[in-house]
């Protein structure tokens, strides 16, 4: 979240478009009942399916699943055309002045550069700016010139007119422009939007684009940066946060610094490409300081053995070719590639896509660890289920060691929530029979293998044997003490900048900010962003003080918000360009005179006056927010629509190149997609209120509020297919079929698609053959694998299926 | 002064007693009340703060434990919201009211188990055992298969025949160990639930 949970309070409208926070988080959700109830706030819910957010909305739109860049295009073709935008700010804060590069161009659903052999955009050189002799981006202030940003927008956008959106999307268009409106009363620094999502989002091939139309949106009407505006990801598990920040990611490490790739073979490489230099006179370009986190970060993982003369063990982190994310992973495991799979509660039989194929993998495997604190499908993927399992463990030769974890009330340590608040929690009891904490398996693990290393040899020990590893009690780490080394501390001493003769901080010390760290080697820290959490003054994870002097819900000493204890993201673009709040209604942080003052801290140098005209997004080398993207996105600098793998029709905007370009399909997988004339019906997949993942079917008050697995759908496929309420129906995809019991519901109707009706099916995700719930084939049986052009999240949210009558599943035993 | 509800009642009938309420006649109800009302039944437990394990609202939880009386080890008893939490105030959902059923679930794992390859059942093992068997399979394999250098000769160091799924509800500690410990031994497949 660029906001935080108590700041959906000050939000003048709040718009949940890809997600369901009334079900999914329904104590954040308070908030958005909160900005209901005392701030006059209006409501938008934009769902396939008529939720219980949407039933405590003012305003209800429906749309067909996979089709959220049709709809926001046409928001943003609204805004533009109707002048709705936020001048000032869309002017000073954003590249909507920047002149792109002649040769950039769109044409029949592709952007310049494609290459069709590869089915990626090999050539993105062209997705830029113009630059003058000094390196600098072109700009037109008079925005007279067609290629400015805002202006080629403009052309970009201009298809999607209400009719379009209509056509694409089904949303009726009065109720379309009724979504627009409101959103529009936001569009001028007094009110505020904020935009709600979640997994109705990412689970797409078009996931990443689908977030970044909201924040280019959230940019013309100037609601970024300021109090109950942002682009707010409503996040799922309770530190996904925090274990994204730490880069439990293939391509990442912590702070959200890159891996380096095969092309980087030095750490000069690495850096070529990293520190970003300004390209606007002036600004901050705060990636300029990449190498003082990079360097602090391989001190913290190898101490004493990462030095200038070996490039600070540049050569113990592992250079990557390609990503490799589940669905890769997963691809690997079916093509016999991989050999060993650690799963730390982590359910992949349930959670990674075309469950067959996850299967296979698992079933390739020499060996399989499961960490976890409860059974799990993935731990028994070799156990006879009967249909939800068939499998012969005989000719499964997979070995498997579950290794049995504490669970949150059992152990202390931090946790980092959707809006970067790292709260600490305290142990209660000890966990149950020989259960242990993940810190001491993991320790575990690396004693043994270090004492392998060490004793018999073997490939490249180096980095094993030197892993920096300077705990109390090496078997089980205190957390107080990682996060201590995730905050940093100073390795030498470290004279003061001012008064080379005084010393700033004395070795050991742990630094209290992230302005302090070098690239000599004389600082330490794991994770730049998390600078500040524990200091000399204390572990500031713990801080309990809920008090709220600004009364806008920032409560700055409850625990710590990464970066830097700041509670809103780019707040300084909450005031105009002189410094001065744009209005009295939305004030948060503003130039007095000499320093830049507020109940927040400032996300910007404080001292720094605003006629210096740095811009407020100074973590980009421009300082301005990007309407165009450049060459960020692996799908293109704007967003556009295609339909998903599973396309239901052919795209209206392009039938030639309907679903899209840069998506990655594994050759295994080409032919596992559904086409309409066999699987006629749109299925999205969902969480509900009563249910945690893969974890609650194993909980009994859960199961007996929601004891099994259904099928919500509308009255008229129901009517159609002759199925009543309670019925068994069969759901098949190109990739497999499950049984469910039919939920006849007026929540789902039907969507005009081109003009013809699409019914939509609605499938709960939590079911699976382990647990106390009645046992059901899980629905990632049906979806298929396939992500994100961007990050590769599964297209979970939009695929074809059919669905019949069919008899009960042979056994519904209730499982102890 | 701590005054527990059983003690706080006596002294609301006594100051019932004192006042109009008393004159009227309700006296009597108030000692009924109070001698009615059982111990508190948190009076003795210990109250640990906590965070609720499922979404990431992170609404803030009260962990009620006490000493098991059989072998004096202290069992959750009980887990409700912290109305100190500025996010959740107190409130809780579906999920997170009924938490102390994951706590106890009859499907919590208390033994570290083993599958042998072809077997249709898992047999109880040591930690010793299971942890010395996994570095074992895990060196054997990385031995075997780690890759030092690409086909154009540059150093890559990678290890890409194991890969290792994180927890994305283990603490930020856990997970910082967890990384420093796969990225030493050369794992690229190293992801969590974010994208999925």
């Amino acid at each position: 979240m660029t906001n935080s949970w108590n700041d959906i309070k000050n939000a003048d409208v709040v718009i949940i478009m890809g997600g369901n926070a009334a079900e999914a988080h329904p104590c954040g959700f308070k908030w958005v009942t909160e900005a209901k109830a005392n701030n006059g706030a209006k409501l938008i819910v934009v769902d396939p399916r008529f939720t219980r957010s949407a039933a405590v909305s003012d305003l209800y739109a429906p749309l067909r699943p996979g089709t959220d860049i049709a709809f926001l295009s046409g928001v943003m073709r609204y805004l533009l055309a109707n002048g709705k935008i936020h001048q000032e700010y869309v002017k000073a804060f954003t590249n909507a002045s920047y002149i792109v590069k002649e040769g950039y161009g769109f044409q029949d659903g592709l952007f310049t550069g494609y290459d069709e052999a590869r089915k990626t955009y090999v050539d993105r050189s062209k997705w830029d700016y113009e630059f003058d002799e000094q390196g600098m981006a072109k700009v037109d202030d008079t925005l007279l010139n067609p290629r400015c940003a805002i202006n080629l927008l403009k052309a970009h956008v201009d298809r999607y007119t209400p009719e379009m959106v209509e056509r694409i999307c089904g949303t009726p268009k009065d109720k379309f422009l009724k979504v627009c409106e409101l959103i529009a009363t936001t569009a001028n620094g007094e009110r505020s939007m904020t935009s709600l999502y979640a997994l109705g989002w990412t689970q797409h091939t078009t996931g990443a684009q689908n977030i970044r139309s909201m924040a280019m949106i959230q940019l013309l009407l100037g609601n970024l940066g300021v109090p109950g505006g942002g682009v707010n990801a409503l996040r799922g598990h309770s530190n996904v946060q925090g274990i994204t920040d730490l880069a439990l990611l293939s391509t990442s490490t912590p702070g959200y610094l890159v891996l380096p790739t095969e092309k980087e073979a030095t750490y000069a490489d690495y850096m070529k490409s990293r520190a970003f230099k300004p390209i606007r006179p002036g600004q901050t370009s705060f990636w300029q300081n990449y190498g003082k986190f990079f360097v602090s970060q391989q001190k913290s993982l190898f101490g004493a053995a990462a030095t200038k003369d070996n490039d600070w063990a540049y050569d113990y982190l592992p250079k990557f070719d390609v990503s490799y994310d589940v669905l890769k992973m997963v691809d690997m495991m079916a093509g016999g590639q991989m050999n060993g799979l650690f799963c730390q509660g982590l359910n992949i039989l349930m959670a990674a896509p075309n469950k067959a194929k996850v299967a296979a993998g698992l079933a390739k495997l020499k060996w399989l660890v499961t960490i976890d604190p409860l059974e799990t499908e993935t731990a028994h993927f070799w156990e006879n289920h009967g249909e939800y399992n068939n499998v012969d463990p005989k000719a499964i030769q997979t070995e498997v060691i579950q290794l049995p974890a504490t669970a949150y009330a059992e152990e202390e340590g931090s946790a980092t929530n959707s809006s970067r608040v790292i709260q600490w929690h305290w142990k209660a009891v000890e966990g149950p029979g020989e259960s242990r904490g993940d810190i001491q398996i993991i320790a575990d693990l690396q004693r043994r293998l270090r004492a392998l290393y060490a004793k018999d040899g073997g490939v490249f020990p180096d980095p094993i044997l030197n892993t920096a590893w300077n705990y109390a009690k090496p078997e089980n780490p205190e957390p107080a003490e990682l996060l201590k080394e995730l905050n940093g501390y100073a390795v030498e001493d470290l004279p003061d900048p001012a008064d080379p003769t005084k010393t700033m901080l004395k070795a050991g010390q742990l630094l209290p900010a992230f302005a302090l760290m070098r690239d000599d080697g004389k600082t330490s820290g794991g994770c730049w962003i998390y600078t500040g959490v524990y200091t000399e003054a204390g572990n500031m994870a713990m801080r309990r003080d809920a008090a709220d002097p600004t009364g806008l819900g920032i409560h700055p000493n409850w625990g710590f918000s990464w970066p830097a204890n700041r509670r809103i993201l780019y707040n300084r673009a909450s005031a105009d360009p002189a410094g001065k709040p744009w209005s009295e209604r939305k004030k948060y942080i503003s130039w007095n005179g000499t320093r830049w003052i507020g109940g927040d801290v400032p996300d910007y140098a404080p001292t720094i006056a605003p006629d210096k005209s740095v811009g407020p997004f100074i973590m980009n080398q421009e300082g301005t927010a990007r309407l165009f993207a450049r060459a960020a996105m692996p799908d293109g600098p704007f967003p556009e629509h295609y339909e998903p793998m599973d396309a239901y029709i052919a795209n209206p905007l392009h039938p030639k190149v309907s679903t899209n370009p840069a998506v990655r399909v594994f050759a295994a997988d080409a032919k596992t997609f559904g086409t309409p004339d066999k699987f006629p019906i749109v299925a999205t997949s969902y969480r509900l209120a009563e249910h945690f993942h893969y974890w609650t079917k194993n909980v009994h008050d859960n199961t007996i509020l929601q004891p099994e697995m259904f099928v919500e759908m509308g009255e008229r496929l129901a009517k159609a297919k002759g199925i009543q309420d309670g019925d068994w129906v069969e759901i098949s995809s190109q990739r497999g079929a499950i049984k469910a019991k039919a939920c006849v519901t007026k929540r789902i109707r039907p969507i005009m698609v081109d003009g013809k009706p699409c019914d939509v099916v609605g499938l709960p995700i939590h079911y699976g053959f382990i647990g106390l719930a009645r046992k059901s084939q899980p629905v990632n049986t049906l979806t298929p694998s396939v992500g994100d052009a961007s990050v590769n999240t599964p297209e979970y949210k939009a695929f074809l299926v059919d669905v019949k009558k069919t008899t009960p599943p042979a056994s519904q035993p209730a499982v102890a | 002064m701590a005054v527990t509800r059983r003690q706080f009642m006596k002294v609301s009938a006594a100051g019932l007693a004192a006042s109009s309420v008393g004159a009227l006649g309700f006296m009597e109800a108030g000692d009924a009340l109070a001698a009615g009302v059982r111990p508190f039944k948190l009076e003795k437990a210990t109250e640990t703060r906590n965070t609720c394990p499922y979404c990431a609202v992170s609404c803030g939880v009260l962990v009620y434990s006490v000493a098991d009386a059989k072998d004096a080890k202290p069992k959750v008893i009980h887990i409700e919201g912290d109305s100190d939490n500025p996010i959740n105030r107190g409130t809780l959902c579906p999920r997170g009211a009924a938490s102390l059923g994951f706590v106890h679930s009859v499907n919590r794992l208390k033994y570290p188990m083993h599958r042998k390859p072809g077997t249709d059942k898992f047999e109880r093992v040591s930690w010793d055992f299971a942890m010395d068997r996994i570095a074992k399979l895990a060196k054997e394999d990385r031995d075997k298969n780690f890759i030092a250098k690409n086909r154009d000769g540059v150093t890559v160091n990678r290890w890409l025949s194991t890969g290792f799924l994180g927890g994305s509800s283990c603490s930020n500690e856990a997970g910082y160990l967890t990384y420093k410990v796969v990225r030493s031994t050369g794992i690229l497949a190293l992801e969590n639930q974010a994208r999925i």
